[in-house]
């Protein structure tokens, strides 16, 4: 039996997502971003996956949905490597990478405690700065923060 | 340049302006300095929006306004408004948007004026907000600089002090970027410059040279910005006891310097230049508060639309 029957025989979904290449420590925050545990169908996780690209990855598969445009953004600021699989009738009919949009609205926080947006009842906004590495710019404060500062709401 | 492209635009932060809006606004503070306009901006009024006391940049926002024929509003005072009752920044904004032409606000929390901007149609200038920008003071630099030693190409500016927490300086190395001349960080390494600013100036092709030896670098400076070290930067008094004293401007750095060096300082200076160096020809960072009359009355009758 190869490798991915075994996988295929622990998890395979009919209709749903299965979001491939996470970075192992990303895991769970990405389980609670997209709030798993009210999920309606069956989720599976798997974590400490051998990855070449990773050193270890997770997988996460989510039966009976698709992400919102919403969720993939999160995903890209959480796990910029992970790959979107749409599975179809147990056929991976769709396979996208995630990416940034140019501006991020209301899910992230500012980590700049004295910014307004911290301060008064107002959505956060940021430019996401283009480069090898994730970095956000709040339109507000205009700090720059990196990837391992970055918190979602 | 677009003509009228400044009217209802809002004065947030010196990154949203090129280089040419820069020149522009230079080049409109000189003639206004030139040739005074006593009825220019008769019948419109500023509301003062103060939320963190200052006296220099609110009296002489005041002033400029006056010198315009303009009349302010306002207050420096939150206690005295409904602001302190818990009134949002947003409500004031709409409110004082209702009945004056312009917005200066000055704001202890960072973004302030960004989100009065989006809560009002009519201009709203930063005068300060926290560590993030005070464009104003960005650009009354830039006309000093301009005025007193020509051009911003080929020139040598040496920034000193604190330039970790120093918003000045981060803001006019910004503006500066944007012409092709030298910059020299001195400061301690605890206090230096963000290596995120060295990147970008690096990347727009700025010869960049970081020291902590201002003794060997000021023979090099056209240009010589001085900053204070500030206490309330350092949560330990003994910290900032180290670091409050290891530059100052006297006679003896000046005679390292070269004989035309322009001195500037954004003021208020605590010890970190001597006042025997006022009365020197390099001194210029009086010049350098007036100044800020000038490019105010410049940004006020460019974004009320009454100059081109
Ligand atoms: N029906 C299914 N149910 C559950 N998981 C599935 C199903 N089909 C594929 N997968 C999973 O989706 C992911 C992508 O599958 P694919 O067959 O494209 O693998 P791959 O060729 O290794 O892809 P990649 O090049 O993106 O790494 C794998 O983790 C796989 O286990
Ligand atoms: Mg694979
Ligand atoms: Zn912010």
């Amino acid at each position: 039996m190869t490798s991915k029957e075994k996988t295929l025989r622990i998890a395979a979904i009919k209709e749903g997502t299965v979001i491939d290449h996470i970075p192992a420590d990303k895991i769970f925050t990405i389980i609670r971003v997209l709030r798993l545990d009210k999920a309606s169908g069956s989720v599976s996780v798997a974590t400490n996956l051998p990855s070449k690209l990773l050193g270890k990855k997770g997988v996460v598969k989510i039966a009976g949905r698709e992400l919102t445009s919403l969720e993939a953004e999160e995903i890209a600021l959480l796990a910029p490597e992970a790959t979107l699989n749409i599975i179809k009738d147990y056929e991976v009919s769709e396979k996208r990478k995630v990416n940034l949009p140019e501006q991020i609205s209301g899910f992230v926080d500012c980590m700049n405690p004295n910014c307004i947006t911290n301060k008064q009842p107002v959505a956060t906004r940021f430019s996401v700065k283009a480069g090898e590495k994730v970095r956000l710019k709040c339109d507000y404060c205009e700090r720059e923060m990196g990837q391992k500062q970055i918190r979602i709401l | 340049m677009v003509k009228g492209s400044f009217k209802g635009r809002d004065v947030l932060s010196i990154s949203d302006f090129s280089r040419e809006d820069l020149l522009h606004i230079l080049s409109v503070a000189g003639q206004l300095e030139k040739k005074p306009r006593p009825d220019l901006l008769k019948g419109k009024i500023m509301a003062s929006l103060f939320f963190e006391p200052s006296t220099r940049t609110k009296l002489s926002f005041a002033a400029s306004m006056i010198k315009l024929g303009g009349q302010v509003i306002g207050f420096a005072d939150v206690r005295t408004t409904s602001v302190k009752k818990g009134e949002t920044l947003w409500d004031t904004t709409k409110m004082v948007e209702a009945y004056s032409d312009v917005i200066v606000t000055r704001n202890d929390v960072e973004g302030a004026p960004r989100l009065m901007s989006e809560a009002s149609s009519i201009p709203v200038v930063n005068a300060g907000d926290g560590a993030n920008q005070h464009p104003t003071q960005t650009l009354l630099d830039l006309y000093t600089i301009q005025k007193e030693h020509g051009s911003f190409d080929g020139m040598t500016i040496g920034f000193v002090g604190d330039l970790k927490y120093g918003r000045t300086v981060h803001s006019l190395a910004v503006a500066l970027s944007h012409f092709k001349c030298s910059m020299h960080f001195v400061a301690p390494a605890a206090l230096k410059m963000p290596d995120s600013y060295i990147t970008m100036l690096k990347e727009k092709g700025i010869t960049v040279e970081e020291t902590d030896d201002l003794d060997a670098a000021c023979k090099h400076f056209d240009v010589l910005y001085m900053t204070r070290i500030q206490e309330e930067r350092f949560p330990d008094p003994i910290e900032y006891q180290k670091y409050k004293s290891v530059y100052k401007i006297d006679k003896r750095v000046l005679e390292l310097c070269k004989e035309s060096v322009k001195i500037m300082h954004p003021l208020p200076r605590v010890g970190e230049i001597d006042p025997k160096i006022d009365e020197t020809p390099n001194a210029i960072y009086f010049k350098q508060a007036a100044n800020g009359i000038p490019v105010r009355q410049a940004i006020l009758a460019l974004v009320l639309g009454e100059l081109e």
